[in-house]
């Protein structure tokens, strides 16, 4: 005899289980990190350059260097991947083309980074002559972070109730005004969603920046958008393998202020998406 | 005087016949009920009438509507103008939730490129008393639309729809998601607007329709089978099946 309520607790026993695979590997992580990182944090190691060859000083270059790299990938993909998505979702008839236009947007999240990294290579580096330059970094990172951005957007402009959208219509109003001042605040909170998402990846990805832009070593702060720039992703593999006798309470310093960088720029966007939250229900 | 004349009307959802050759002529300044049984295209008629209906994707209308004398289906109308003079009311009370009460009332009005704060509170607080729902968020006009009770939002819709000035109101099915002292208000209401409005309204609610209504139209599945005058209508119709389904014997 089966009995239901055995079965749903060895059910619920396994999802409880495979939640804790997930959970205890990623806290164990986070506490290493902070635990080994934590001795190196001081005011100089985050506003210092770096000396010795990079086994003494701080790593403010590598700081700088990456939030100029997600930054400018924000500012180049943000605008693009919302009008892509605005477009995809509002304007564009249902066909087989279309169908296959967003089928490939989805599927070009999933390419592994370091395609990204040869790609600008290729064409910013070499074809377009920035190159090795924080030009050609962030586009890389842009193009790379296009995919998520559009597809989280989409997703939340089409899951706007068409009810707004026919209100808006039947009080006169454009199909344009429509959704730039009926649809668009309402999906704000999603959009933001993939914006976060797009930020994580950027920052932390070592492959896209490495022909692109990341300098191996360099002691100052760039000048201009075509200069090189070190990064704290790049940097930390540097400092790993590359470098020899490195100390450790260095090399997790890194991580960790890698780690706290997305998150605080996680956490502004979360900011702005709680205060749209708060205002819709329905 | 008729407002709105409609001649051979057809629509359809892609493969779907909704309405089959509907002709019917809309008094001005007159109410008209909508009746017959789910499916049998209410809706999708009043959204003809201020082209919405072509909003669907694969939806698709012949046939003329003419509004004051002009067909608004004729290519060099523009819908948009269209939407503005017939105005519309949805069966789910729908305020846009990321706007304030007084947003709301404001919004086809900013969107139609009205800014002078002057005349933005004019006009929202003269719809809001037409709607009758001034004294209850006169405090709170900053709150969100959403806050308010089911019937509190639908009387937020209906200022909504009177604050662009259309000269037709459409209204589907207003009631339907309210409890009865709410019906009754919007009722009142609807009976105060046919002094400067000429009205459509869609409704399930036999009762409702005898009460507010000039004039009564009976549909069933895509056709109109019946029009006149709501007494007549009601007490001596001359279809069959409009005798059937307002009796209760089907639908
Ligand atoms: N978006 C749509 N796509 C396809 N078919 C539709 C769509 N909307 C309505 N229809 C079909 O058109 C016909 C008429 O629908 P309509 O909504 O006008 O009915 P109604 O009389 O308003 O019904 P109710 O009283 O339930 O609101 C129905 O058969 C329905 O299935
Ligand atoms: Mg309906």
């Amino acid at each position: 005899m089966r009995n239901p309520r055995r079965t749903e607790k060895i059910a619920f026993f396994f999802l409880f289980l495979a939640t804790l695979l997930i959970v205890i590997p990623v806290g164990l992580i986070v506490v290493i990190i902070i635990q080994k990182g934590l001795p190196a944090i001081n005011w100089q190691f985050l506003s210092d350059m770096p000396r010795q060859g990079m086994r003494s000083g701080g790593i403010f270059p590598a700081i700088v260097g990456t939030i100029y790299l997600v930054l400018g990938a924000i500012i180049f993909a943000l605008p693009i991947g919302l009008l892509a998505a605005i477009y995809l979702s509002e304007y564009s008839k249902d066909n087989f083309l279309t169908r296959i236009i967003k089928l490939a947007i989805v599927n070009l999240a999933g390419v592994p980074s370091v395609v990204y990294g040869l790609f600008g290579l290729a064409l910013f580096v070499v074809f377009f002559k920035f190159g090795a330059s924080i030009l050609s970094g962030a586009l890389t990172l842009g193009i790379m972070i296009l995919p998520i951005i559009i597809t989280a957007s989409r997703e939340a402009l089409e899951s706007v109730p068409d009810s707004f959208r026919e209100v808006s219509l039947s009080l006169g109003a454009s199909k344009w005004q429509t959704i730039r001042h009926i649809v668009l605040p309402n999906a704000i909170p999603g959009i933001l969603t993939g914006t976060i998402l797009g930020l994580g990846r950027a920052a932390g990805e070592t492959a896209p920046i490495l022909f692109t832009v990341a300098a191996f070593y360099l002691p100052r702060l760039p000048k201009s958008i075509f200069d090189q720039v070190m990064a704290l992703p790049y940097h930390l593999y540097v400092i790993s393998t590359q470098v020899p006798n490195v100390d450790e309470k260095i090399r997790y310093g890194t991580a960790l202020v890698l780690l706290a960088l997305v998150l605080f720029m996680n956490l502004i966007a979360i900011i702005i998406r709680y205060q749209f939250r708060k205002r819709k229900k329905w | 005087m008729e407002k709105v004349k409609v001649e051979g009307l057809n629509a359809y959802f892609s493969n779907i016949h909704a309405l089959k050759g509907i002709n019917i002529s809309i008094k001005e300044k007159k109410v008209t009920a909508i009746i017959g049984p789910s499916g049998c295209g209410k809706s999708t008629f009043i959204r003809c009438i201020n082209r919405l209906h072509e909003v669907v994707p694969h939806a698709k209308v012949s046939g003329r509507i003419l509004f004051d004398g002009k067909d608004i289906y004729s290519s060099a109308i523009d819908p948009i103008e269209i939407r503005r003079r017939i105005g519309m009311v949805f069966q789910r009370p729908n305020p846009f939730p990321v706007l304030s009460i007084y947003d709301n009332v404001a919004a086809g009005l900013k969107l139609n490129g009205m800014k002078r704060k002057d005349d933005l509170d004019e006009i929202v607080e003269k719809t809001l008393k037409m709607a009758a729902l001034w004294d209850e968020v006169k405090n709170k006009l900053n709150a969100s639309g959403v806050s308010l009770s089911g019937g509190q939002q639908q009387r937020l819709c209906i200022a909504r729809t009177l604050a662009v000035k259309p000269e037709v109101i459409l209204f589907d099915e207003p009631c339907s998601a309210l409890d009865p002292i709410s019906t009754a208000k919007i009722e009142e209401l609807i009976f105060q607007l046919k002094e400067n409005y000429t009205i459509i309204i869609v409704t399930h609610n036999m009762q409702q329709a005898a009460r507010v209504s000039d004039y009564t139209s009976f549909f069933l599945l895509g056709e109109l089978v019946e029009f006149g005058k709501t007494q007549d209508i009601f007490t001596a119709p001359k279809d069959k099946r409009t005798e059937a389904y307002i009796t209760g014997r089907f639908g």
